[in-house]
């Protein structure tokens, strides 16, 4: 078994973006930070924001307006749910899954232990919308 | 740009620290220079800024030689060094009488970066604690706008809040026209504000390498059991198994650790070089 330390930086600042998407907190076809602005607020170099940037762009979750900034695509929801996606099988289900096995937890139980975080956590949230 | 051509240096004529060092470093970028106590990364930040000189070779910053210290060179670059200087004067005299020399001295900004790294005297400098004197000279070095920043430790002496605000800082001043390089053993501060990395020891260059570069090249991570074959740069038993640095054979995208990058890189030189000259 392999743990992945960490991510590389420009991935974790990809998932970051995606994650405020997520969140609505960076609504569809809005502006969003200046790669300057999020080099600032996260305290790195800004070409890795850039290189985040041209990542998110080749997924065509943001989008580069030319002079103006950058914006969140329209479609980017689906886009943003797919990449997600793709992290989590690959580097956080081997994990999960690996200590299920070690402590010989079933199916059932996570099952059931799912269905009640989800009841808990964000029922009534899904509800308001 | 600047350029190093078979560069040698020494303190004396006998013995030279450095010999034949070639190096070019881009605009656009913050490098990290690294290296042991006494490898010699200070005399070569020194050399850069022209208080040292080259015994042989070239050494252009900006097509300019800094040995002949013109003037129209001096404006363009900044030296931090690890230990500052401030002398007996309140800021607006220190202003008065150093800003004059950097044409793109803006002071707004100077002001504004005082005041995010907390730095406020009404007095003399000079009764500044050592931090404060550092985060002073910081803030004034930024605010010359010089198209190259030279910074021996900047991190030295800075208490944990101003540490984050100096990531924020260079943060905002970095641009594609800029040069920053940043000598340091505080790998730790400064690990994703670096996008290049300078390894020296005993006068030679180890590796310079983009840190895009050195993650295609090579993966960071913990195994339980290192892989039979492996070209391991660097291994170390940590909590959770073998913390290792080797050669990345697949496409992993990992995070770098400078602390075990230099180590690898400095204990193994010759593969180092080896998995670096493929490309």
């Amino acid at each position: 078994m392999e743990f992945r330390e960490k991510q590389a930086i420009y991935l974790q600042i990809a998932e970051y973006v995606c994650e405020q998407i997520l969140l609505k907190q960076w609504p569809l076809e809005a502006k969003i930070l200046s790669i300057r602005d999020l080099a600032v607020t996260m305290q790195v170099n800004p070409n890795t924001v850039q290189r985040s940037y041209d990542f998110l762009q080749q997924r065509e979750i943001i989008s580069n307006k030319r002079g103006v900034g950058y914006f969140v695509e329209a479609e980017a929801m689906a886009r943003v749910m797919a990449f997600r996606k793709e992290q989590f099988l690959e580097n956080e289900l081997p994990v999960f899954l690996r200590s299920m096995y070690l402590l010989d937890i079933p199916m059932e139980e996570i099952e059931i232990r799912y269905e009640k975080y989800i009841d808990e956590t964000f029922k009534e949230k899904k509800y308001e919308d | 740009m600047i350029q190093l051509n078979n560069l040698s240096f020494g303190y004396s004529s006998k013995k030279l620290l450095y010999k034949d060092l070639n190096l070019n470093i881009q605009d656009g970028s913050i490098y990290g220079l690294l290296g042991k106590n006494g490898a010699g990364k200070s005399t070569l930040l020194k050399n850069m800024v022209g208080t040292l000189f080259p015994v042989e070779g070239s050494l252009l910053v900006n097509g300019m030689v800094p040995k002949s210290r013109k003037p129209s060179f001096l404006q363009t670059i900044y030296y931090i060094a690890e230990d500052v200087y401030v002398p007996a004067l309140t800021i607006k005299q220190y202003q008065n009488l150093f800003a004059p020399f950097y044409p793109m001295f803006d002071g707004n900004s100077f002001y504004k970066y005082l005041n995010e790294l907390e730095v406020s005297i009404d007095g003399k400098l000079n009764k500044l604690s050592f931090g404060q004197q550092k985060k002073f000279v910081i803030a004034f070095a930024l605010a010359c706008n010089t198209r190259v920043l030279l910074m021996d430790e900047p991190t030295n002496g800075l208490d944990i809040p101003s540490k984050a605000q100096f990531r924020k800082l260079i943060a905002s001043v970095m641009n594609d026209d800029r040069i920053i390089i940043i000598s340091t053993h505080q790998i730790r501060d400064l690990e994703n504000m670096i996008d290049n990395i300078i390894i020296v020891d005993d006068g030679t260059l180890l590796l310079h390498a983009s840190v895009a570069d050195i993650a295609e090249k090579l993966c960071f991570k913990t195994v339980s059991e290192i892989p039979p074959g492996a070209r391991v740069l660097y291994s170390e038993k940590m909590l959770r198994g073998t913390a290792v640095v080797m050669e990345n054979a697949g496409e992993e995208d990992s995070a770098l650790n400078l602390e075990q990058l230099f180590n690898g890189v400095t204990e193994n030189p010759a593969m180092a070089k080896q998995i670096f000259s493929t490309n």
